[in-house]
């Protein structure tokens, strides 16, 4: 956080005043520099800008024209995936902070996403390139740029976190607290499969869910009171199931 | 109650350590019986089977062999479900888990040889027993009413045939005619239940009898999701729905089920459908095994042991636990724990802290769904609340569709975790 706010600061300093709709706005990074990362690393599947068109070929993705403050998924001409589209249920909007914390690492908000994009680990970086991308989404005046809450914490966890490995016999027990409502069989009848996931995806989503990052009231609670041991056991258990 | 419970482990002490014996030294398998095959009992069977992998003998006792959740009976009642889509047997709970499924009704416990007897006459030992038999009503609650008057005034609070039978009558209501409902005091099974039913009910009549009147007479000032009913009542169902809480004398009502007429605060009304929901009490076994204290049984929330017998576990409606509201959800949670310290008991399995957890949904028209929930731990004293949430007030229409596809998907998850 304190590494993203400082990035912040010092390209306002600098770039004040450029791509800015009003005065008292906070500029959120360098979008000279962002729109070259754009290029580089988003641009093969993303198009902006005048004439931006959804991509066709399989894999790529919708056109990223007015997407600050816009709700997940709501072009009706583009087909998600079903993590977005859940998403979109749940009440995601792509306001800064969840913008960052998908071009982070995109699994952190949607399991399951079909963006083949491993993420972008420096703050820096996202900034610059959500500077780029920002006047292209409409009414940019309306929108505050970058409240100071906006980031809460640096979604990206530390491998310390990530290393944790799962006592299976624990996450035997607590996972009866979550089949309640997911089938154990993998069965799918509104509520999300939760067996087979790859351990680190399953991590990622409920440290989301702990953080209030990803939305959704059940799992933003009963995450909130997992420890990391507790999400490591449950992604180890899970992870087994077939 | 420390007392009681002092005294009795006291006198407990020898003869426990004697039976146990047997099932610590391998000489026989420990055997558990579960009285009452719902959303704590069937869970609890199954668990402790899946668990214990063959080592503990479950033996399941529930007199229905189709049974019918109570949840989502409403929706039944509303027109969104099918009944035959509530039903469930307790086939696999047999075949894939090794449970010995007993139809019959449990009526009498012996707590000092640690036998359950059946009306068909057996008699079944236990190690440790779970009881999980839901509720009954308080005798002479509703005044003018008894279970004799369930026909004509159906509660329809065990669902089943109740259910069919409150359904039928409303479809058979006539043009402008009036639907009345008797709340429950409080603590009853399934808060949000009633006033989820008066949604679904004017659900029917709105398509069926538009002019038709819903009176709710209740004895709570506050109930449920107040907010989020009121709010949907009034956008769904404007004028239809008039709720008398006791400032206006709904906690003063007779009943004359032959009259068909309710009396509130000294009004007599005529009316068409009368729904009597009343007092609730645990389920008559518990008074029978003397394990109650008031209306309902006291347990250790860290094991779901009573408080008045370490040998027996009591869950869902029927015990006092602490914060967690009376639901299926919650019976099923407590399962769980129980079926963990049933196990470490039995076979020195591992414990972990118990935690429990809640949702319940509710649906108030056609893809408008609400939910509350909270997450609790054991203390010594009791379950304690940790966190919750609830839905708000004014939530979009897309919103209340997901809540509403939640629930469906809630369904399928927790009946599949209580019948395998």
């Amino acid at each position: 956080m304190m590494r993203f706010l400082g990035g912040m600061t010092l390209t306002m300093a600098v770039l004040a005043g450029t791509a800015m709709a009003e005065e008292e706005a906070t500029q959120i990074g360098d979008a000279e520099r962002g729109e070259r990362l754009f290029q580089q690393k988003c641009g093969s599947c993303h198009q902006v800008g005048d004439g931006a068109a959804h991509g066709t070929d399989p894999g790529t993705g919708p056109h990223l024209n007015n997407i600050f403050d816009r709700k997940v998924a709501q072009f009706d001409d583009f087909a998600y995936s079903e993590g977005i589209y859940r998403a979109r249920r749940d009440g995601m909007v792509w306001d800064l902070e969840h913008l960052d914390a998908y071009l982070t690492n995109p699994k952190v908000l949607v399991s399951g996403t079909i963006m083949d994009f491993r993420g972008l680990k420096d703050a820096d970086d996202r900034g610059d390139i959500l500077a780029y991308l920002r006047p292209f989404s409409s009414s940019p005046q309306d929108i505050p740029e970058a409240a100071p809450t906006a980031r809460a914490e640096e979604v990206a966890l530390s491998p310390e976190i990530l290393a944790i490995v799962g006592d299976p016999d624990y996450g035997e027990y607590l996972s009866t607290e979550c089949t309640t409502c997911h089938q154990v069989s993998g069965d799918y009848d509104g509520i999300p499969v939760i067996t087979g996931w790859y351990e680190e995806d399953f991590v990622l989503a409920m440290h989301a869910y702990k953080r209030g990052i990803r939305p959704h009231p059940v799992m933003q609670m009963m995450a909130g009171r997992l420890s990391d041991e507790e999400i490591a056991a449950l992604a180890s258990y899970f992870g087994a199931l077939e | 109650m420390t007392l009681n419970r002092r005294s009795f482990i006291g006198a407990g002490v020898a003869v426990a350590a004697t039976l146990q014996a047997p099932a610590v030294l391998g000489a026989g398998k420990p055997r558990v019986v579960v009285v009452g095959g719902g959303a704590g009992g069937a869970t609890a069977a199954r668990y402790i089977a899946k668990g214990a992998k063959g080592a503990i003998d479950v033996t399941l006792v529930e007199p229905s062999r189709s049974y019918y959740t109570c949840f989502f009976s409403n929706l039944y009642i509303g027109g969104f479900r099918e009944l035959s889509s509530i039903a469930h047997s307790y086939g696999k709970l047999a075949s894939d888990y090794g449970i010995n499924v007993v139809h019959d009704w449990a009526v009498g416990i012996d707590r000092d040889a640690r036998t359950v007897t059946l009306a068909g006459g057996a008699s079944l030992p236990y190690d440790r027993l779970i009881l999980s038999p839901g509720i009954d009503f308080v005798d002479g609650a509703v005044e003018g009413w008894d279970v004799s008057a369930q026909n004509r005034m159906p509660h329809a609070y065990k669902a089943g045939s109740q259910s069919e039978l409150l359904k039928a009558q409303i479809e058979a209501m006539p043009e402008g005619g009036t639907f009345a409902m008797v709340a429950p005091p409080n603590p009853y099974r399934c808060p949000p239940g009633p006033y989820e039913r008066v949604s679904m009910v004017a659900h029917v009549l709105k398509e069926r009898s538009p002019t038709a009147k819903i009176i709710v007479a209740d004895p709570k000032p506050k109930f449920s999701k107040m907010a989020l009913f009121q709010e949907g009542w009034s956008n769904h169902y404007d004028g239809m729905i008039d709720w008398i809480g006791p400032d206006f004398g709904g906690d003063v009502v007779s009943v004359d089920p032959d009259a068909m007429t309710v009396s509130i605060d000294g009004e007599v009304t005529k009316v068409d459908v009368c729904n009597v929901i009343p007092a609730m009490k645990a389920g008559r076994i518990c008074e029978m095994a003397g394990i109650t204290e008031g209306n309902w049984a006291p347990v250790d929330g860290r094991t779901m042991q009573s408080r008045l017998d370490e040998n027996i576990h009591v869950l869902g409606d029927a015990c006092a636990q602490g914060d967690m509201p009376k639901s299926g959800f919650s019976a099923n949670s407590q399962a769980k724990v129980a079926a963990m310290a049933v196990r470490a008991a039995l076979t020195g399995s591992k414990m972990f802290p118990a935690k429990f957890s809640n949702t319940c949904w509710s649906l108030i028209g056609t893809d408008d769904g609400v939910k509350v929930g909270a997450t609790y731990e054991a203390t010594e004293e009791k379950i304690a609340k940790v966190d919750g949430f609830i839905s708000q007030t004014g939530e979009n229409t897309e919103l209340r569709q997901a809540t509403y596809e939640e629930s469906i998907g809630w369904y399928a998850g927790i009946t599949s975790d209580m019948f395998g």
